[in-house]
Protein backbone atom coordinates (compact mmCIF):
# COMPACT_ATOMS: atom_id res chain seq x y z
CA UNK A 1 0.00 0.00 0.00
CA UNK A 2 2.78 2.37 1.00
CA UNK A 3 4.62 1.51 -2.21
CA UNK A 4 1.47 2.22 -4.20
CA UNK A 5 1.23 5.71 -2.74
CA UNK A 6 4.88 6.39 -3.50
CA UNK A 7 4.49 5.06 -7.05
CA UNK A 8 1.54 7.33 -7.60
CA UNK A 9 3.45 10.20 -6.03
CA UNK A 10 6.39 9.76 -8.42
CA UNK A 11 4.12 10.00 -11.45
CA UNK A 12 2.30 12.98 -9.98
CA UNK A 13 5.60 14.74 -9.32
CA UNK A 14 6.72 14.30 -12.91
CA UNK A 15 3.42 15.54 -14.32
CA UNK A 16 3.27 18.58 -12.03
CA UNK A 17 6.85 19.48 -12.97
CA UNK A 18 5.78 19.39 -16.60
CA UNK A 19 2.88 21.69 -15.77
CA UNK A 20 4.56 24.12 -13.40
CA UNK A 21 8.03 24.63 -14.91
CA UNK A 22 6.88 25.88 -18.35
CA UNK A 23 3.88 27.73 -16.89
CA UNK A 24 6.23 29.85 -14.77
CA UNK A 25 8.68 30.36 -17.58
CA UNK A 26 11.39 28.36 -15.82
CA UNK A 27 11.48 26.33 -19.01
CA UNK A 28 10.66 28.15 -22.23
CA UNK A 29 7.02 27.19 -22.95
CA UNK A 30 7.65 27.58 -26.66
CA UNK A 31 9.89 24.54 -26.50
CA UNK A 32 8.01 22.65 -23.81
CA UNK A 33 4.37 23.70 -23.53
CA UNK A 34 2.81 22.87 -20.18
CA UNK A 35 1.00 19.59 -19.69
CA UNK A 36 -2.42 21.24 -19.82
CA UNK A 37 -1.77 22.68 -23.26
CA UNK A 38 -0.40 19.38 -24.55
CA UNK A 39 -3.47 17.62 -23.18
CA UNK A 40 -5.77 20.13 -24.82
CA UNK A 41 -4.02 19.65 -28.17
CA UNK A 42 -4.23 15.91 -27.78
CA UNK A 43 -7.93 16.19 -27.09
CA UNK A 44 -8.36 18.40 -30.16
CA UNK A 45 -6.52 15.90 -32.35
CA UNK A 46 -8.81 13.15 -31.10
CA UNK A 47 -12.00 15.17 -31.57
CA UNK A 48 -11.07 16.15 -35.11
CA UNK A 49 -10.22 12.47 -35.75
CA UNK A 50 -6.75 13.38 -37.01
CA UNK A 51 -4.94 11.28 -34.42
CA UNK A 52 -6.96 8.13 -35.13
CA UNK A 53 -5.75 8.09 -38.70
CA UNK A 54 -2.12 8.34 -37.64
CA UNK A 55 -2.53 5.68 -34.98
CA UNK A 56 -4.25 3.31 -37.37
CA UNK A 57 -1.56 3.50 -40.01
CA UNK A 58 1.22 3.14 -37.43
CA UNK A 59 -0.54 0.19 -35.88
CA UNK A 60 -0.89 -1.44 -39.28
CA UNK A 61 2.83 -1.09 -39.91
CA UNK A 62 3.64 -2.60 -36.52
CA UNK A 63 1.27 -5.50 -37.07
CA UNK A 64 2.78 -6.30 -40.45
CA UNK A 65 6.42 -5.91 -39.44
CA UNK A 66 6.14 -7.62 -36.08
CA UNK A 67 3.82 -10.24 -37.54
CA UNK A 68 6.31 -11.28 -40.21
CA UNK A 69 9.11 -11.26 -37.63
CA UNK A 70 7.05 -13.58 -35.45
CA UNK A 71 6.08 -15.90 -38.29
CA UNK A 72 9.69 -16.24 -39.43
CA UNK A 73 11.68 -15.75 -36.22
CA UNK A 74 9.73 -18.00 -33.87
CA UNK A 75 9.73 -21.22 -35.93
CA UNK A 76 13.30 -20.59 -37.02
CA UNK A 77 14.30 -20.09 -33.39
CA UNK A 78 12.64 -23.38 -32.39
CA UNK A 79 14.50 -25.21 -35.16
CA UNK A 80 17.82 -23.54 -34.37
CA UNK A 81 17.49 -24.34 -30.68
CA UNK A 82 16.67 -27.96 -31.30
CA UNK A 83 18.81 -28.92 -34.27
CA UNK A 84 22.35 -28.04 -33.22
CA UNK A 85 23.83 -28.71 -36.63
CA UNK A 86 21.27 -26.51 -38.31
CA UNK A 87 22.19 -23.76 -35.89
CA UNK A 88 25.87 -24.18 -36.68
CA UNK A 89 25.20 -23.84 -40.39
CA UNK A 90 23.05 -20.71 -40.19
CA UNK A 91 24.85 -19.11 -37.27
CA UNK A 92 27.50 -17.14 -39.18
CA UNK A 93 25.20 -15.34 -41.63
CA UNK A 94 22.70 -14.68 -38.86
CA UNK A 95 25.33 -13.25 -36.53
CA UNK A 96 26.47 -10.95 -39.31
CA UNK A 97 22.92 -9.90 -40.13
CA UNK A 98 22.17 -9.24 -36.51
CA UNK A 99 24.94 -6.65 -36.35
CA UNK A 100 23.47 -4.56 -39.14
CA UNK A 101 21.24 -1.88 -37.72
CA UNK A 102 17.79 -1.75 -39.21
CA UNK A 103 18.25 1.99 -39.76
CA UNK A 104 21.39 1.38 -41.80
CA UNK A 105 19.40 -0.93 -44.06
CA UNK A 106 16.51 1.48 -44.55
CA UNK A 107 18.08 3.14 -47.62
CA UNK A 108 18.64 -0.32 -49.05
CA UNK A 109 15.04 -1.34 -48.52
CA UNK A 110 13.82 1.95 -50.03
CA UNK A 111 16.08 1.35 -53.00
CA UNK A 112 14.76 -2.16 -53.57
CA UNK A 113 11.14 -1.99 -52.40
CA UNK A 114 10.41 1.72 -52.91
CA UNK A 115 9.15 4.10 -50.27
CA UNK A 116 5.77 2.42 -49.74
CA UNK A 117 4.35 0.33 -46.95
CA UNK A 118 6.35 -2.77 -47.79
CA UNK A 119 9.75 -1.26 -47.06
CA UNK A 120 8.40 0.02 -43.73
CA UNK A 121 7.13 -3.42 -42.82
CA UNK A 122 10.49 -4.91 -43.77
CA UNK A 123 12.50 -2.51 -41.67
CA UNK A 124 10.27 -3.17 -38.65
CA UNK A 125 10.60 -6.86 -39.36
CA UNK A 126 14.37 -6.55 -39.41
CA UNK A 127 14.48 -4.84 -36.03
CA UNK A 128 12.09 -7.15 -34.20
CA UNK A 129 13.18 -10.39 -35.86
CA UNK A 130 16.48 -10.73 -33.97
CA UNK A 131 15.33 -10.69 -30.37
CA UNK A 132 12.50 -13.10 -31.23
CA UNK A 133 14.86 -15.48 -33.02
CA UNK A 134 17.62 -15.40 -30.44
CA UNK A 135 15.47 -15.65 -27.33
CA UNK A 136 13.49 -18.53 -28.77
CA UNK A 137 16.71 -20.34 -29.65
CA UNK A 138 18.09 -19.84 -26.16
CA UNK A 139 14.80 -20.94 -24.63
CA UNK A 140 14.93 -24.24 -26.50
CA UNK A 141 18.60 -24.82 -25.80
CA UNK A 142 18.09 -24.32 -22.07
CA UNK A 143 15.39 -26.95 -21.68
CA UNK A 144 16.40 -29.27 -18.85
CA UNK A 145 17.73 -32.48 -20.50
CA UNK A 146 16.01 -34.60 -17.86
CA UNK A 147 12.63 -33.34 -19.11
CA UNK A 148 13.59 -34.35 -22.62
CA UNK A 149 14.54 -37.84 -21.44
CA UNK A 150 11.38 -38.07 -19.43
CA UNK A 151 9.21 -37.10 -22.42
CA UNK A 152 11.08 -39.53 -24.67
CA UNK A 153 10.56 -42.34 -22.19
CA UNK A 154 6.83 -41.77 -22.50
CA UNK A 155 6.88 -42.03 -26.24
CA UNK A 156 6.84 -38.32 -27.17
CA UNK A 157 8.22 -38.02 -30.66
CA UNK A 158 8.28 -35.73 -33.68
CA UNK A 159 5.46 -33.20 -33.81
CA UNK A 160 4.02 -34.41 -30.50
CA UNK A 161 7.35 -33.81 -28.85
CA UNK A 162 7.67 -30.35 -30.38
CA UNK A 163 4.19 -29.20 -29.43
CA UNK A 164 4.04 -30.75 -25.96
CA UNK A 165 7.59 -30.21 -24.76
CA UNK A 166 9.67 -27.82 -26.85
CA UNK A 167 7.01 -25.15 -27.31
CA UNK A 168 5.80 -24.84 -23.69
CA UNK A 169 9.24 -25.31 -22.15
CA UNK A 170 10.74 -22.51 -24.25
CA UNK A 171 7.71 -20.22 -24.00
CA UNK A 172 8.97 -17.92 -21.22
CA UNK A 173 12.16 -17.08 -23.08
CA UNK A 174 10.34 -16.76 -26.40
CA UNK A 175 7.88 -14.32 -24.84
CA UNK A 176 10.74 -12.17 -23.58
CA UNK A 177 11.98 -12.06 -27.16
CA UNK A 178 8.58 -11.10 -28.50
CA UNK A 179 8.22 -8.23 -26.02
CA UNK A 180 11.71 -7.01 -26.84
CA UNK A 181 10.88 -7.32 -30.52
CA UNK A 182 7.77 -5.23 -30.05
CA UNK A 183 9.67 -2.43 -28.36
CA UNK A 184 12.33 -2.45 -31.10
CA UNK A 185 9.52 -2.35 -33.64
CA UNK A 186 8.30 0.89 -32.10
CA UNK A 187 11.67 2.54 -32.17
CA UNK A 188 12.20 1.71 -35.81
CA UNK A 189 8.63 2.59 -36.76
CA UNK A 190 9.13 6.17 -35.66
CA UNK A 191 12.39 6.49 -37.56
CA UNK A 192 10.87 4.97 -40.69
CA UNK A 193 7.90 7.31 -40.56
CA UNK A 194 10.19 10.29 -40.19
CA UNK A 195 12.11 9.40 -43.33
CA UNK A 196 9.49 8.46 -45.84
CA UNK A 197 5.86 8.85 -44.85
CA UNK A 198 3.02 11.32 -44.95
CA UNK A 199 1.04 9.69 -42.17
CA UNK A 200 1.69 7.91 -38.92
CA UNK A 201 2.76 8.96 -35.44
CA UNK A 202 6.44 9.30 -36.35
CA UNK A 203 5.49 11.56 -39.23
CA UNK A 204 3.26 13.58 -36.94
CA UNK A 205 6.12 14.17 -34.50
CA UNK A 206 8.56 15.41 -37.11
CA UNK A 207 6.00 17.30 -39.20
CA UNK A 208 4.66 19.16 -36.18
CA UNK A 209 8.16 20.20 -35.23
CA UNK A 210 8.96 21.38 -38.76
CA UNK A 211 5.76 23.42 -38.93
CA UNK A 212 6.34 24.63 -35.37
CA UNK A 213 3.19 23.08 -33.93
CA UNK A 214 5.07 22.22 -30.78
CA UNK A 215 2.06 21.17 -28.61
CA UNK A 216 1.03 18.83 -31.42
CA UNK A 217 4.54 17.34 -31.44
CA UNK A 218 4.31 16.58 -27.72
CA UNK A 219 0.81 15.21 -28.15
CA UNK A 220 2.19 12.78 -30.73
CA UNK A 221 5.07 11.78 -28.46
CA UNK A 222 2.68 11.15 -25.56
CA UNK A 223 0.53 9.05 -27.87
CA UNK A 224 3.54 6.99 -28.91
CA UNK A 225 4.40 6.44 -25.26
CA UNK A 226 0.87 5.35 -24.33
CA UNK A 227 0.69 3.19 -27.44
CA UNK A 228 3.93 1.42 -26.49
CA UNK A 229 2.80 0.91 -22.90
CA UNK A 230 -0.48 -0.55 -24.09
CA UNK A 231 1.14 -3.06 -26.45
CA UNK A 232 3.64 -4.11 -23.80
CA UNK A 233 0.84 -4.54 -21.30
CA UNK A 234 -1.16 -6.66 -23.74
CA UNK A 235 1.81 -8.89 -24.48
CA UNK A 236 2.61 -9.21 -20.79
CA UNK A 237 -0.91 -10.29 -19.88
CA UNK A 238 -0.93 -12.74 -22.79
CA UNK A 239 2.35 -14.12 -21.50
CA UNK A 240 1.05 -14.45 -17.97
CA UNK A 241 -2.07 -16.18 -19.15
CA UNK A 242 -0.18 -18.74 -21.23
CA UNK A 243 2.59 -19.41 -18.70
CA UNK A 244 0.50 -19.63 -15.56
CA UNK A 245 2.81 -22.22 -14.07
CA UNK A 246 5.54 -19.61 -13.80
CA UNK A 247 3.36 -17.33 -11.69
CA UNK A 248 2.96 -20.28 -9.37
CA UNK A 249 6.72 -20.76 -9.29
CA UNK A 250 7.29 -17.08 -8.52
CA UNK A 251 4.86 -17.21 -5.61
CA UNK A 252 6.47 -20.26 -4.03
CA UNK B 1 9.35 -66.40 -19.31
CA UNK B 2 11.53 -63.71 -17.88
CA UNK B 3 10.11 -60.22 -18.09
CA UNK B 4 13.41 -58.42 -18.58
CA UNK B 5 16.51 -60.07 -20.03
CA UNK B 6 19.84 -58.30 -20.19
CA UNK B 7 22.32 -60.15 -22.40
CA UNK B 8 26.00 -59.34 -22.69
CA UNK B 9 25.44 -55.63 -22.32
CA UNK B 10 28.53 -53.42 -22.48
CA UNK B 11 28.68 -49.67 -22.61
CA UNK B 12 31.66 -47.64 -23.68
CA UNK B 13 31.74 -43.91 -23.76
CA UNK B 14 34.26 -41.20 -24.41
CA UNK B 15 35.02 -38.75 -21.63
CA UNK B 16 35.14 -35.04 -22.43
CA UNK B 17 38.94 -35.26 -22.33
CA UNK B 18 38.80 -37.83 -25.11
CA UNK B 19 39.58 -40.99 -23.15
CA UNK B 20 37.60 -44.13 -23.80
CA UNK B 21 35.92 -45.51 -20.72
CA UNK B 22 34.11 -48.76 -20.11
CA UNK B 23 31.05 -48.13 -17.96
CA UNK B 24 29.46 -51.58 -18.17
CA UNK B 25 31.02 -54.88 -19.18
CA UNK B 26 29.29 -58.08 -20.31
CA UNK B 27 26.32 -57.69 -18.04
CA UNK B 28 23.71 -60.44 -17.86
CA UNK B 29 20.44 -60.40 -15.92
CA UNK B 30 17.17 -62.33 -15.91
CA UNK B 31 14.37 -60.55 -14.11
CA UNK B 32 11.12 -62.43 -13.65
CA UNK B 33 7.70 -61.08 -14.38
CA UNK B 34 6.32 -59.29 -11.34
CA UNK B 35 9.65 -59.32 -9.56
CA UNK B 36 10.99 -56.46 -7.46
CA UNK B 37 14.64 -56.32 -8.40
CA UNK B 38 17.22 -53.87 -7.05
CA UNK B 39 20.51 -52.80 -8.61
CA UNK B 40 22.91 -51.84 -5.84
CA UNK B 41 26.36 -50.44 -6.43
CA UNK B 42 28.86 -47.74 -5.61
CA UNK B 43 28.43 -44.34 -7.20
CA UNK B 44 29.54 -44.16 -10.78
CA UNK B 45 29.38 -47.94 -11.27
CA UNK B 46 26.99 -47.51 -14.14
CA UNK B 47 23.81 -48.79 -12.49
CA UNK B 48 21.82 -45.77 -13.61
CA UNK B 49 23.33 -46.12 -17.06
CA UNK B 50 22.11 -49.71 -17.15
CA UNK B 51 18.63 -48.59 -16.15
CA UNK B 52 18.58 -45.98 -18.90
CA UNK B 53 19.79 -48.59 -21.39
CA UNK B 54 16.88 -50.83 -20.39
CA UNK B 55 14.65 -47.78 -20.75
CA UNK B 56 15.92 -47.30 -24.28
CA UNK B 57 17.29 -43.83 -23.52
CA UNK B 58 20.93 -44.90 -23.99
CA UNK B 59 22.36 -47.19 -26.61
CA UNK B 60 24.76 -50.01 -25.75
CA UNK B 61 26.29 -53.19 -27.09
CA UNK B 62 24.37 -56.36 -26.30
CA UNK B 63 20.68 -57.15 -26.12
CA UNK B 64 17.79 -56.15 -23.87
CA UNK B 65 14.59 -58.15 -24.14
CA UNK B 66 11.26 -57.11 -22.66
CA UNK B 67 8.94 -60.12 -22.78
CA UNK B 68 11.15 -61.50 -25.52
CA UNK B 69 10.97 -58.30 -27.57
CA UNK B 70 14.30 -56.57 -28.19
CA UNK B 71 14.55 -52.95 -27.01
CA UNK B 72 15.34 -50.49 -29.78
CA UNK B 73 14.44 -47.25 -28.03
CA UNK B 74 12.07 -45.81 -25.47
CA UNK B 75 8.65 -47.40 -25.34
CA UNK B 76 5.49 -47.41 -23.32
CA UNK B 77 6.07 -50.97 -22.12
CA UNK B 78 8.54 -49.40 -19.69
CA UNK B 79 7.91 -46.50 -17.34
CA UNK B 80 10.81 -44.57 -15.85
CA UNK B 81 10.88 -42.71 -12.55
CA UNK B 82 13.83 -40.34 -12.27
CA UNK B 83 15.56 -39.14 -9.13
CA UNK B 84 14.97 -35.54 -10.23
CA UNK B 85 11.21 -36.22 -10.64
CA UNK B 86 11.37 -34.78 -14.17
CA UNK B 87 7.80 -33.51 -14.00
CA UNK B 88 6.82 -30.97 -16.64
CA UNK B 89 6.47 -27.70 -14.71
CA UNK B 90 4.07 -26.22 -17.29
CA UNK B 91 1.55 -28.99 -16.77
CA UNK B 92 -0.72 -29.55 -13.81
CA UNK B 93 -0.34 -32.72 -11.76
CA UNK B 94 -3.13 -34.49 -13.62
CA UNK B 95 -1.81 -33.41 -17.02
CA UNK B 96 1.59 -34.77 -16.05
CA UNK B 97 0.11 -38.10 -15.03
CA UNK B 98 -1.93 -38.28 -18.23
CA UNK B 99 1.03 -37.44 -20.46
CA UNK B 100 1.98 -40.98 -21.47
CA UNK B 101 -1.65 -41.74 -22.30
CA UNK B 102 -1.81 -38.59 -24.40
CA UNK B 103 1.22 -39.76 -26.36
CA UNK B 104 -0.53 -43.10 -26.72
CA UNK B 105 -3.48 -41.31 -28.30
CA UNK B 106 -6.00 -42.03 -25.54
CA UNK B 107 -8.92 -39.54 -25.72
CA UNK B 108 -8.87 -36.73 -23.19
CA UNK B 109 -11.79 -37.80 -21.04
CA UNK B 110 -10.55 -41.36 -20.74
CA UNK B 111 -6.98 -40.38 -19.95
CA UNK B 112 -7.97 -37.87 -17.29
CA UNK B 113 -10.12 -40.51 -15.67
CA UNK B 114 -7.24 -42.99 -15.66
CA UNK B 115 -4.87 -40.33 -14.35
CA UNK B 116 -7.28 -39.64 -11.51
CA UNK B 117 -7.28 -43.33 -10.57
CA UNK B 118 -3.50 -43.44 -10.42
CA UNK B 119 -3.35 -40.22 -8.42
CA UNK B 120 -5.68 -41.89 -5.95
CA UNK B 121 -3.36 -44.91 -5.89
CA UNK B 122 -0.42 -42.76 -4.80
CA UNK B 123 -2.56 -40.79 -2.35
CA UNK B 124 -2.71 -37.52 -4.26
CA UNK B 125 -6.44 -37.14 -4.83
CA UNK B 126 -7.35 -33.48 -4.55
CA UNK B 127 -4.05 -32.25 -5.97
CA UNK B 128 -5.01 -32.71 -9.63
CA UNK B 129 -4.96 -29.03 -10.56
CA UNK B 130 -1.77 -28.08 -8.73
CA UNK B 131 1.43 -27.37 -10.57
CA UNK B 132 4.57 -29.37 -9.69
CA UNK B 133 6.17 -26.28 -8.16
CA UNK B 134 3.40 -26.24 -5.58
CA UNK B 135 4.25 -29.74 -4.33
CA UNK B 136 6.75 -31.04 -1.79
CA UNK B 137 9.52 -33.39 -2.91
CA UNK B 138 7.63 -36.44 -1.71
CA UNK B 139 4.47 -35.38 -3.52
CA UNK B 140 6.43 -34.71 -6.68
CA UNK B 141 7.84 -38.21 -6.60
CA UNK B 142 4.39 -39.67 -5.96
CA UNK B 143 3.20 -37.79 -9.03
CA UNK B 144 6.12 -39.16 -11.03
CA UNK B 145 5.30 -42.70 -9.91
CA UNK B 146 1.65 -42.22 -10.86
CA UNK B 147 2.75 -40.85 -14.21
CA UNK B 148 5.00 -43.85 -14.91
CA UNK B 149 2.21 -46.26 -13.96
CA UNK B 150 -0.66 -44.51 -15.71
CA UNK B 151 0.12 -45.77 -19.21
CA UNK B 152 0.27 -49.29 -17.76
CA UNK B 153 3.83 -50.30 -18.63
CA UNK B 154 5.08 -53.85 -18.24
CA UNK B 155 8.12 -52.76 -16.27
CA UNK B 156 8.73 -49.87 -13.89
CA UNK B 157 12.31 -48.56 -13.96
CA UNK B 158 13.20 -46.46 -10.93
CA UNK B 159 16.44 -44.50 -10.84
CA UNK B 160 17.24 -43.68 -7.19
CA UNK B 161 13.78 -42.18 -6.89
CA UNK B 162 13.92 -41.47 -3.17
CA UNK B 163 17.53 -40.29 -2.88
CA UNK B 164 16.62 -36.61 -2.80
CA UNK B 165 13.97 -36.98 -0.11
CA UNK B 166 14.31 -36.58 3.64
CA UNK B 167 14.64 -39.80 5.65
CA UNK B 168 11.09 -39.85 6.95
CA UNK B 169 9.44 -39.22 3.62
CA UNK B 170 11.71 -41.82 2.09
CA UNK B 171 10.58 -44.53 4.50
CA UNK B 172 6.93 -43.69 3.96
CA UNK B 173 7.33 -43.81 0.19
CA UNK B 174 9.27 -47.08 0.35
CA UNK B 175 6.39 -48.74 2.19
CA UNK B 176 3.89 -47.23 -0.22
CA UNK B 177 5.86 -48.39 -3.20
CA UNK B 178 5.68 -51.96 -1.89
CA UNK B 179 1.91 -51.64 -1.57
CA UNK B 180 1.66 -50.24 -5.09
CA UNK B 181 3.82 -53.09 -6.37
CA UNK B 182 1.54 -55.56 -4.62
CA UNK B 183 -1.59 -53.97 -6.13
CA UNK B 184 -0.30 -53.53 -9.67
CA UNK B 185 1.92 -56.58 -9.99
CA UNK B 186 4.48 -54.68 -12.04
CA UNK B 187 8.01 -55.83 -12.61
CA UNK B 188 10.15 -53.21 -10.87
CA UNK B 189 13.84 -52.55 -11.39
CA UNK B 190 15.04 -50.20 -8.71
CA UNK B 191 18.45 -48.53 -8.72
CA UNK B 192 19.84 -47.45 -5.37
CA UNK B 193 23.11 -46.92 -3.55
CA UNK B 194 21.44 -47.51 -0.20
CA UNK B 195 21.80 -51.05 1.18
CA UNK B 196 18.89 -50.55 3.57
CA UNK B 197 16.63 -49.43 0.78
CA UNK B 198 17.57 -52.37 -1.42
CA UNK B 199 16.95 -54.86 1.40
CA UNK B 200 13.67 -53.28 2.44
CA UNK B 201 12.25 -53.18 -1.07
CA UNK B 202 13.60 -55.94 -3.25
CA UNK B 203 13.14 -59.67 -3.59
CA UNK B 204 16.56 -59.94 -5.19
CA UNK B 205 19.46 -57.50 -5.14
CA UNK B 206 22.21 -57.45 -7.74
CA UNK B 207 25.46 -55.96 -6.49
CA UNK B 208 27.23 -54.13 -9.30
CA UNK B 209 31.02 -53.84 -9.26
CA UNK B 210 32.97 -50.62 -9.46
CA UNK B 211 33.71 -49.46 -13.00
CA UNK B 212 33.52 -51.24 -15.31
CA UNK B 213 30.16 -52.33 -13.93
CA UNK B 214 29.53 -56.04 -13.80
CA UNK B 215 27.25 -58.23 -11.70
CA UNK B 216 29.22 -59.19 -8.65
CA UNK B 217 26.54 -61.25 -7.01
CA UNK B 218 22.79 -61.57 -6.92
CA UNK B 219 21.49 -61.94 -3.37
CA UNK B 220 18.03 -63.25 -2.45
CA UNK B 221 16.32 -61.23 0.24
CA UNK B 222 14.74 -63.64 2.72
CA UNK B 223 11.90 -61.36 3.76
CA UNK B 224 8.16 -61.72 3.08
CA UNK B 225 6.65 -59.61 0.28
CA UNK B 226 4.37 -57.88 2.78
CA UNK B 227 7.33 -56.82 4.86
CA UNK B 228 5.97 -53.25 5.10
CA UNK B 229 3.23 -54.59 7.33
CA UNK B 230 5.64 -55.98 9.87
CA UNK B 231 6.59 -53.79 12.73
CA UNK B 232 10.13 -52.45 12.51
CA UNK B 233 11.34 -55.11 10.12
CA UNK B 234 14.56 -53.20 9.70
CA UNK B 235 15.61 -54.38 13.17
CA UNK B 236 14.90 -58.07 12.50
CA UNK B 237 17.69 -60.64 12.39
CA UNK B 238 16.93 -61.62 8.81
CA UNK B 239 17.13 -57.97 7.75
CA UNK B 240 20.45 -57.22 9.42
CA UNK B 241 21.92 -60.55 8.28
CA UNK B 242 21.33 -59.88 4.62
CA UNK B 243 22.21 -56.23 5.01
CA UNK B 244 25.58 -57.22 6.42
CA UNK B 245 26.19 -59.62 3.55
CA UNK B 246 25.47 -56.85 1.05
CA UNK B 247 27.57 -54.41 3.02
CA UNK B 248 30.59 -56.69 2.76
CA UNK B 249 30.09 -57.11 -0.97
CA UNK B 250 29.59 -53.43 -1.51
CA UNK B 251 32.37 -52.12 0.71
CA UNK B 252 34.97 -53.92 -1.39
CA UNK B 253 33.59 -52.17 -4.43
CA UNK B 254 33.57 -48.76 -2.82
CA UNK B 255 37.27 -49.24 -2.09
CA UNK B 256 37.86 -50.45 -5.65
CA UNK B 257 35.99 -47.53 -7.13
CA UNK B 258 38.50 -45.22 -5.45
CA UNK B 259 35.61 -43.14 -4.20
CA UNK B 260 37.15 -42.84 -0.78
CA UNK B 261 40.76 -42.53 -1.77
CA UNK B 262 42.41 -39.31 -0.76
CA UNK B 263 40.31 -39.03 2.34
CA UNK B 264 42.37 -41.59 4.22
CA UNK B 265 39.19 -43.13 5.53
CA UNK B 266 38.15 -46.72 5.79
CA UNK B 267 34.83 -47.25 4.05
CA UNK B 268 32.56 -47.12 7.01
CA UNK B 269 29.01 -48.28 6.74
CA UNK B 270 27.66 -44.81 7.24
CA UNK B 271 29.86 -43.43 4.50
CA UNK B 272 28.48 -45.95 2.05
CA UNK B 273 24.88 -45.52 2.99
CA UNK B 274 24.95 -41.78 3.46
CA UNK B 275 23.76 -40.06 0.28
CA UNK B 276 25.37 -36.78 1.27
CA UNK B 277 28.78 -38.41 1.45
CA UNK B 278 28.08 -40.19 -1.80
CA UNK B 279 27.31 -36.99 -3.55
CA UNK B 280 30.49 -35.32 -2.44
CA UNK B 281 32.53 -38.28 -3.55
CA UNK B 282 30.61 -39.02 -6.70
CA UNK B 283 32.68 -38.90 -9.87
CA UNK B 284 30.92 -37.38 -12.85
CA UNK B 285 28.40 -39.99 -13.87
CA UNK B 286 28.41 -41.28 -17.43
CA UNK B 287 24.78 -40.32 -17.74
CA UNK B 288 25.61 -36.70 -17.15
CA UNK B 289 28.39 -36.77 -19.63
CA UNK B 290 26.23 -38.23 -22.30
CA UNK B 291 23.51 -35.69 -21.95
CA UNK B 292 24.98 -33.46 -24.60
CA UNK B 293 24.85 -36.18 -27.22
CA UNK B 294 21.40 -37.34 -26.39
CA UNK B 295 19.87 -33.91 -26.27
Amino acid sequence: MKIRILQFGAILLLLSAWQILPAHNIINPNFLPPLSETARTLHELVVTKQLQGHILISLKRIVYGLGIALLVGYPLGLLMGWFRNFEKVVDAPLQAGRQISALALFPVFILIFGIGEFSKAIIIFWASFWPILLNTTVGVKNIDPILIRSARSMGARHINFFLNIIVPASAPSAFTGIRLGASYAFMVLVAAEMVGANKGLGFLVLNSQETFKIPEMYAAIVTLCLFGLLINHLLLSLEQRSTQWRQVRARN
Amino acid sequence: MASVVVEQVSKKYVTPSGDACLALQDLNLNIEKGEFFALLGPSGCGKSTLLHIIGGLNSADGTILINGEPVRGPGLNRGIVFQEYALFPWQTVIENVAFGLKMKGVPKKKRLQTAREYLALVGLSGFEERYPDQLSGGMKQRTAIARALAFDPEVLLMDEPFAALDAQTREILQAELLKIWEKTGKTIIFVTHSIEEAVFLAQRVAVITARPGRIKKIVDIPLPDQRYAEEDIRSSAAFSGVRHELWKLLSEEVVNSGALSGLGAEPSQTAIANPAVKQVLQPVSPVLQERGNDA
